[in-house]
């Protein structure tokens, strides 16, 4: 019958919209009870600090070395390009602007998401399917504050510091390549970069891009694990999840962040 | 707050009164339950799996609040309490979760200290002794410095009951602590929830379904089918009872009350439908 197909059909997008919407609201409701509890997770700074060595510390291998490959192949394709213009001596402002404002932030996140926040995920969703949050709550400890707001905060840090180290490996690998595989002047290349970057917006608007993805990705980890199904699929669909938003999220935001921040300045 | 032994303030630790409650709405999964668990005694809530044995013990801990009915505990009003008279009466609650809910990141040591440094001012000196002493009633003083994923099944089991009586509650909850172990351990487990129960006048709420060990250490029994309460009473009760579904439970019978076969069509009917 197409008329009981088409209610079927109905029924199904709107129980889809509907479940979409209540996911979106407990999602925000959960943002506003992790800044609630930040407190606690601020003024025990141990618990915090362990996040920071769990998510930057242990991540600084891969996004170092992506880095400097990424800068690698930029100081190549971008010379490439630019030396068709005569323009090989800008490789420097080339590179610099890139990482600072696009690839640094945005690389880093999704490096940062698939390392860290699958991570998060994966830990706060298998403590769920083990009653280790139950444990906690039947313990009157608050998983929110003791395991939740330490870790998002963790992530919130790391990201814009994680974000400016390659960046700064971007730039050495475009270095090592630019000046020292293909002759570039060293003094041209610095002092293009130099001249071309500007620490007000350039610098400062990769560093609020970094921080936002920073927010993005771990409270999309932090909510994910918490919200996980207590089943092993359960823990491998939200740490799949993670990824897969944390991802759209940045490329998303980064649309958002750019539109609004570089409009008008005519670089 | 200290580490002062909590006392259950009233002569019944636990009251239940026409409880009912439902995960879906208009499906039941307790259905006017009746329970009274006096202060001090051992008491097991036994029945099959599914029978809402588990949510039981989660309404008593006001993870799960009843659509109708009164849940006391210690003379409160479980479900009636704000968030944060629900934590100060978990407290004085200890759980001991079906495997044990060891947290992982921890080592043993830190998993008993967990609830002293949460929600005392104890010294790093005396948080030492309780945790040792902790474990030495468990037994597994040896093990303090262990890794929770070192331990066996039977001893991450005891250190959570280490971890459970770490405040000296007034009241234990037992989430199946027998699931899964040997005989040995299971014989351990069950002589430490007696011996701890009368040692430290606690009371103590096992959810099971182990007849046999039940039976040698508990003071009364519940038996939950179906969401009610079908039958009660003491070890001797229980071992002298008619009641065909106490003999089925008791005996291990495969049929009886409780049927073989999940409810299904005609199977005659079925046999053939499919071979036409």
């Amino acid at each position: 019958m197409p008329a009981d197909m088409l209610a079927n059909g109905l029924r199904r997008v709107g129980a889809g919209t509907i479940n979409a919407v209540s996911r979106l609201g407990y999602a925000a409701r959960f943002f506003v009870a992790v800044l609630i509890h930040s407190l606690s997770a601020f003024r025990r700074l141990n618990l915090t600090l362990r996040e920071i060595y769990f998510a930057g510390v242990l991540s600084l291998v891969i996004i170092m070395v992506s880095g400097l490959f990424v800068g690698m192949v930029l100081g190549l394709q971008g010379y490439d390009t630019l030396n068709k213009y005569g323009a090989g001596e800008s490789l420097g402002i080339f590179v610099g602007l890139s990482l600072v404002r696009e690839l640094g932030p945005v690389v880093a996140g999704l490096l940062f998401a698939s390392r860290a926040g699958s991570a998060i995920t994966a830990e706060i969703g298998l403590m769920k399917t083990t009653e280790q949050l139950d444990a906690m709550e039947m313990m009157a400890v608050d998983p929110i504050a003791r395991i939740v707001a330490p870790r998002f905060w963790g992530g919130v840090v790391s990201m814009p510091l994680l974000a400016a180290l390659f960046s700064v490996m971007g730039v050495f690998g475009a270095y090592v390549v630019g000046v020292r595989l293909i002759g570039l002047d060293t003094g041209a290349f610095w002092g293009n970069m130099k001249a071309g970057i500007d620490f007000w917006p350039d610098v400062t608007n990769g560093i609020i891009k970094s921080f936002v993805f920073g927010i993005a990705v771990s409270l999309i980890a932090v909510f994910e694990g918490y919200d996980a199904k207590p089943t092993a699929e359960g823990v491998s669909s939200a740490t799949t999840r993670t990824v897969v938003e944390a991802s759209l999220a940045i490329l998303a935001l980064d649309f958002i962040l750019t539109v609004f921040m570089f409009r008008g300045l005519g670089t | 707050m200290s580490a002062v032994a909590s006392v259950c303030p009233t002569a019944n630790a636990i009251e239940l009164t026409d409880v009912t409650f439902g995960y879906v709405r208009g499906q039941p999964v307790l259905r006017g339950i009746n329970m009274t668990i006096p202060r001090g005694k051992v008491v097991a809530i036994m029945g099959g799996s599914g029978c809402g044995k588990t949510t039981i013990l989660r309404l008593i801990g006001g993870q799960l609040r009843p659509q109708e009915g009164r849940v006391l505990v210690g003379g409160q009003s479980v479900p009636e309490l704000q968030r944060e008279q629900l934590f100060a009466l978990r407290r004085k609650i200890g759980m001991l979760f079906q495997f044990g809910a060891l947290f992982t990141d921890l080592s043993v040591f830190e998993n008993v200290a967990f609830p002293m440094r949460e929600h005392t001012t104890l010294s790093d000196e005396l948080v030492r002794d309780l945790v040792l002493m902790k474990l030495n009633a468990v037994g597994l003083r040896g093990t303090a410095q262990l890794r929770t994923s070192e331990l066996s099944g039977g001893m991450a089991r005891r250190v959570a009951l280490a971890r459970a009586i770490a405040l000296d509650p007034m009241l234990v909850l037992y989430d199946e602590p027998f699931a899964g172990l040997d005989p040995i351990s299971l014989g351990v487990v069950g002589k430490l929830i007696r011996e701890l129960n009368d040692a430290l006048g606690i009371t103590s709420v096992v959810v099971t379904h182990d007849v046999y060990e039940s039976l040698k250490m508990v003071d009364y029994l519940y038996f939950v089918s179906e969401g009610r309460i079908i039958a009660q009473g003491t070890p001797l009760e229980v071992h002298a009872s008619t009641d065909p579904f106490v003999r089925q439970f008791v005996d291990g019978a495969s049929d009886g009350p409780v049927p073989f076969h999940y409810p299904a069509p005609p199977y005659a009917e079925e046999i053939a439908v499919h071979a036409g």
